[in-house]
């Protein structure tokens, strides 16, 4: 049993996840929302389907990928975002907006209660007020901002959002739009006449012009509204246009775009309810797409398959357990739960990869953009490193360190997802993939390596001080791991330093500015330094280079978060100040592992009961030294 | 006694407590820069010798703390000293050697730029051509003879003279500047808005409507100091012309003649003459469809070089600056609606010094891990065997 056991767990793992790999079928009577979460559109400057543009709204909006209505009836993104882009009055009455200010809702009269989400409906009376609040707010830096000062303007900006979705595709409370779009192109040539005429001083019929010219304001308003840009060029120069645009554009070209009235069409069935009607036109305009933007449809599609597929939820789960397999190995000291640990690592890893190469593709560039992304790719570096280790040692601490860390960063990438789109288009600045790539890259694999020498620290500390675990050969083990990463990171943090710093001279004219974030990665740069010349001049032992190791777990948050939070230089692009208690957190914790690590060695567990060593018979680190090597400077 | 210091001077103890001092001191400069600034807090931590306190006159200060010019001056002098003491060839340290040398051409370099390295800028409207670039934050007094419609002839007081002499006496001036009043920073208001009592500094000029007052240094990243100053001009030959307030503040150089000569005066943007122009031919500033994240910005300029009969256009952009006679040209922003270009201009004599030094370095870091690597894996095999 125990030599199948391993396998037996890949395989229900795998088995489960297979399951959300399976197409999405519709039913018979649904709209076909699965073809039609895959049409392209332009937001924020990239092509991405309809169905990314609901999630990360809704996400904005709602703090969540789902809405949950009264009565337990449940929305996904997708089915909101129809809504609201075809039936406003109905989505009006959706609860999605969050607020949990009680300033904000004291503003509005209202006390706080159980309930936090509320209706665009409800914020109907008060939108103006709002408006003067959050303009006030608006002139503050980030960092001077209140509490409610955030949560207005929040709101607002929710607000506008949900405003402009409405607007994108017509006119918000639209009836018969594909009628109105026929009436508006069958008037189009008398109009043009007649604004000839006119313009030629000859007789005109006014009545045609009036027609036209109020139309024309509804879309002007239309196109200044627009969140999307949904209609896409015909010709190689053209720009991408939003419905409106691409109307006033027609007046021009006498015919209208053949997605607009494909896109009219469908709303029109979505309103009546007619599945039919939707389900055609989604189709044909799907055929169009694919047929006159062929690699745009190829993107979206694998978008949404991404989207669907949550890869990094999907692997975070697997981490957890395989941290879990991998401590419980140690207690039982069983052979089997450390490979099934090793397994599952081995099956999380290739769904992070897949994650992080999706993005890579989507996205163009190599893997670490924003702060989201470095989440992402500290995490896939950590746990290669540890699994590397795994396989040398075959001990479980490996396992652990890369269940560990994998978990841990793909939850901080979670959170740091909250504001949107996070395959964003990049600053001027940071348009430039030679230096992403190795600037970028190696900063932040210097980043994974200095928590995986966190880590192996702290499971050096926990498992010697908590349990008896820790035997001499382990403790040797872990002595040589974290001397390895600390090397291991100060070469990758030492050369994306500089080359930070080459980058700053090719862009700004100085090599070394004093940033935050330089000096963050400096920070690093200079511990790794302390630690490797303190334990080469023999001042420190292994005991001394597991706490140094776990203060490097705080010199790397505070360079990887901290300095952002200060608000302060040209990389404070990813501020988010919610993040700090978890900070201050996280380096309290470090402290207070480095403050037991500290006790004297007659309270670790693991060496009191090994015969009570004295202080002179610590464990010595000089054996982890390759044989020659002398202390050196 | 000399065995000891020489024994300091060289021991890795001292360089860790270096590396220790260099983290605490850029880890308060680096807090610091929230309240003082990105310039300022550099100057006080890390431009210095010492880090004092209090930092504002107040009759007395006391280093607190070493400074950064300090720690890496020593840090240089014990990395070289350890290695000239302790330096015995082996294939085995050269991984070591290798790393220590390139540091030292960093921290060498380091210290050249910072002595040595000068940023101005040079802002250009569409169709304007300059030969010099400004200073971001010294100012000159400017003394323009204008006499001769094609040729000014042009005497800069730079800040520091204006700061601490308080009688300017120079031999292609017919006349003496008295410097009544210098602010380094200040605000100006006219006069009628500033209040009963308050009197002009200036007799002469625009001057005479307007207000001065002295206000604190600025420290936010984007804001400058405002200098002033009240000039008296004195002719060599006896008594007083009057005088004149000049501010960074005020646009126009002021008129006024002296010894039968047409004269203009300005407190202005310290200049760099070059032996070459710049014109800016046109300003891109590119967008993403449908936002307003900036995706480039780019200036064609021509650059004209008589000396060396170079004339030519060239496209300054995002990571691509041009770089000319010692001198590189980046695109640094623009003015609002993109009516003119910034450039930032910089003379770095030891640019190169970094670049070398990085490659060094992580060849020396490969070695040396390497060797680690192959012992530790040739150690473990004979285990496992």
């Amino acid at each position: 049993m125990k030599r199948f056991l391993p396998w037996i767990i890949l395989a229900v793992a795998a088995a489960s996840i297979a399951l959300n790999w399976l197409p999405l079928k519709n039913g018979k009577d649904d709209f076909d929302l699965t073809n039609f979460r895959k049409i392209p559109v332009l937001v924020g400057g990239r092509v991405k389907p309809l169905d990314t543009v609901a999630r990360n709204s809704l996400l904005i909006i709602h703090g969540k990928q789902e809405l949950r209505l009264e009565g337990g009836r449940r929305l996904s993104a997708m089915q909101w975002l129809t809504e609201v882009l075809f039936n406003a009055p109905v989505a009006d009455q959706y609860p999605v907006f969050i607020v949990q200010n009680a300033e904000v809702l004291g503003l509005f009269g209202w006390e706080q209660s159980d309930r936090k989400y509320f209706s665009f409906a409800e914020f109907t009376p008060f939108l103006k007020q709002i408006d003067e609040q959050a303009a006030q707010s608006d002139k503050l830096e980030a960092v001077q901002r209140s509490a409610y000062q955030s949560a207005i303007l929040n709101l607002r900006n929710g607000l506008a959002l949900y405003q402009r979705l409405k607007n994108s595709i017509q006119p918000e409370g639209a009836q018969d739009f594909a009628a109105e779009l026929q009436g508006f192109e069958s008037s189009i040539p008398g109009a043009a006449k007649a604004a000839r005429e006119r313009e030629m001083g000859e007789n005109f019929d006014r009545a045609k012009l009036n027609d036209v010219a109020e139309l024309v304001q509804r879309y002007e308003r239309l196109s200044e509204m627009a969140y999307m840009l949904a209609v896409p060029p015909r010709e190689l120069r053209e720009p991408w246009r939003s419905v409106g645009d691409s109307l006033l554009h027609s007046i021009g070209t006498g015919e209208i775009h053949p997605v607009l009235t494909e896109y009219a069409m469908i709303g029109d069935g979505y309103r009546a309810g007619d599945r039919l009607l939707f389900n055609q036109h989604v189709d044909l305009m799907a055929n169009w797409f694919a047929k006159e933007k062929p690699n745009a449809t190829k993107r979206t599609s694998f978008e949404f398959l991404f989207n669907r597929l949550q890869p990094f939820s999907q692997s975070m789960a697997l981490y957890v357990l395989a941290f879990l397999l991998a401590c419980a190995s140690w207690l039982g000291g069983s052979p089997a739960l450390r490979r099934s640990a090793f397994y599952l690592l081995l099956l999380a890893l290739a769904i992070h990869t897949f994650g992080l190469v999706s993005r890579m593709y989507l996205q163009e560039r190599p893997p670490v953009t924003n702060l989201y992304s470095s989440a992402i790719f500290i995490g896939w570096g950590a746990v290669i490193v540890s699994l590397i280790l795994e396989r040398i040692f075959r001990d479980g601490i490996g396992a652990a360190c890369a269940g560990a860390i994998g978990f841990v960063t793909l939850i901080i990438a979670h959170h740091l997802a909250g504001s949107g789109d996070t395959l964003e288009m990049l600053q001027a600045v940071l348009d430039t993939n030679i230096w992403l790539a190795t600037h970028v890259v190696a900063i932040t694999t210097g980043y994974s390596a200095m928590f995986l020498a966190g880590m192996l620290a702290i499971i050096y500390v926990v498992r010697g001080v908590f349990t008896r675990s820790l035997k001499k050969q382990t403790a040797d083990s872990l002595a040589r791991m974290t001397y390895g990463v600390v090397c291991f990171a100060t070469l990758f943090s030492f050369v994306g330093t500089v080359l930070g710093g080459i980058w700053a001279d090719q862009s700004w004219g100085r090599f070394w500015g004093w940033d935050p974030k330089e000096n963050g990665a400096v920070l690093i740069v200079l511990w790794c330094a302390i630690i490797l010349h303190a334990r080469w001049g023999g001042f420190i032992r292994q005991r001394g280079l597991m706490i140094m190791a776990i203060f490097g777990n705080v010199v790397t948050s505070f360079s990887w978060f901290g300095v952002n939070m200060l608000g302060v230089g040209l990389h404070s692009y990813g501020f988010m100040q919610k993040a700090f208690p978890w900070l201050v957190g996280f380096m309290v914790s470090q402290f207070a592992l480095m403050a037991i690590a500290a006790m004297p060695l007659e309270k670790w567990r693991s060496f009191r009961a090994a015969s009570v060593p004295s202080r002179g018979e610590q464990p010595q680190i000089s054996s982890a030294l390759p044989a020659g090597q002398t202390p050196a400077q | 006694m000399l065995r000891k210091i020489v024994d300091l001077v060289t021991s890795l103890k001292l360089t860790i407590v270096c590396l220790a001092a260099g983290m605490a001191l850029i880890f308060a400069g680096t807090l610091a820069q929230v309240h003082l600034g990105v310039h300022e807090a550099q100057q006080r931590y890390f431009q210095s010798m010492f880090v004092w306190w209090p930092p504002e006159g107040r009759g007395f200060k006391i280093p607190i703390f070493p400074g950064g010019h300090l720690i890496g001056a020593v840090l240089l002098i014990n990395l070289i000293a350890a290695h000239a003491k302790r330096f015995r060839w082996t294939w085995r340290k050269l991984g070591i050697h290798l790393t220590h040398a390139g540091l030292i051409i960093m921290l060498a370099g380091g210290l050249f730029t910072d002595l040595f390295a000068v940023e101005s800028y040079t802002q250009l409207a569409r169709g304007d051509t300059k030969n010099y670039s400004e200073d971001q934050r010294r100012v000159e007094l400017a003394v323009i003879d204008t006499t001769d419609s094609d040729l000014d002839q042009v005497t800069a007081i730079p800040e520091a003279v204006l700061r601490h002499d308080r009688r300017i006496d120079h031999w292609s001036l017919p006349f003496r500047i008295s410097v009544r009043n210098y602010y380094q920073n200040s605000r100006l208001k006219m006069l009628r808005e500033a209040g009963e009592g308050v009197r002009p500094i200036a007799n002469q000029g625009p001057g005479t409507m307007i207000a001065v007052e002295p206000a604190p240094r600025a420290t936010g990243v984007d804001e400058r100091d405002v200098p002033s100053a009240a000039v008296e001009i004195l002719p060599k030959d006896g008594g007083s012309l009057g005088t004149w307030l000049v501010s960074d503040a005020l646009g126009a150089p002021q008129r006024f003649s002296c010894g039968g000569r047409t004269w203009m005066i300005t407190l202005r943007p310290a200049r760099y003459y070059k032996p070459y122009s710049v014109t800016l031919q046109k300003f891109m500033h590119e967008k993403y469809a449908g936002t307003e994240i900036p995706k480039n910005f780019s200036s064609r300029v021509t650059l004209t070089d008589p000396e060396r009969s170079v004339n030519r256009d060239v496209l300054i952009y995002m990571n691509h600056p041009l770089r000319y006679r010692g001198e590189t040209f980046y695109q640094a922003g623009f003015q609002k609606d993109d009516s003119a270009t910034i450039l930032q201009v910089v003379h770095n004599p030891t640019f190169i010094a970094p670049y070398v030094a990085c490659v060094i370095v992580a060849a020396g870091l490969l070695m040396q891990f390497g060797f680690h690597l192959v012992g530790f894996s040739r150690q473990r095999r004979n285990a496992m065997a």
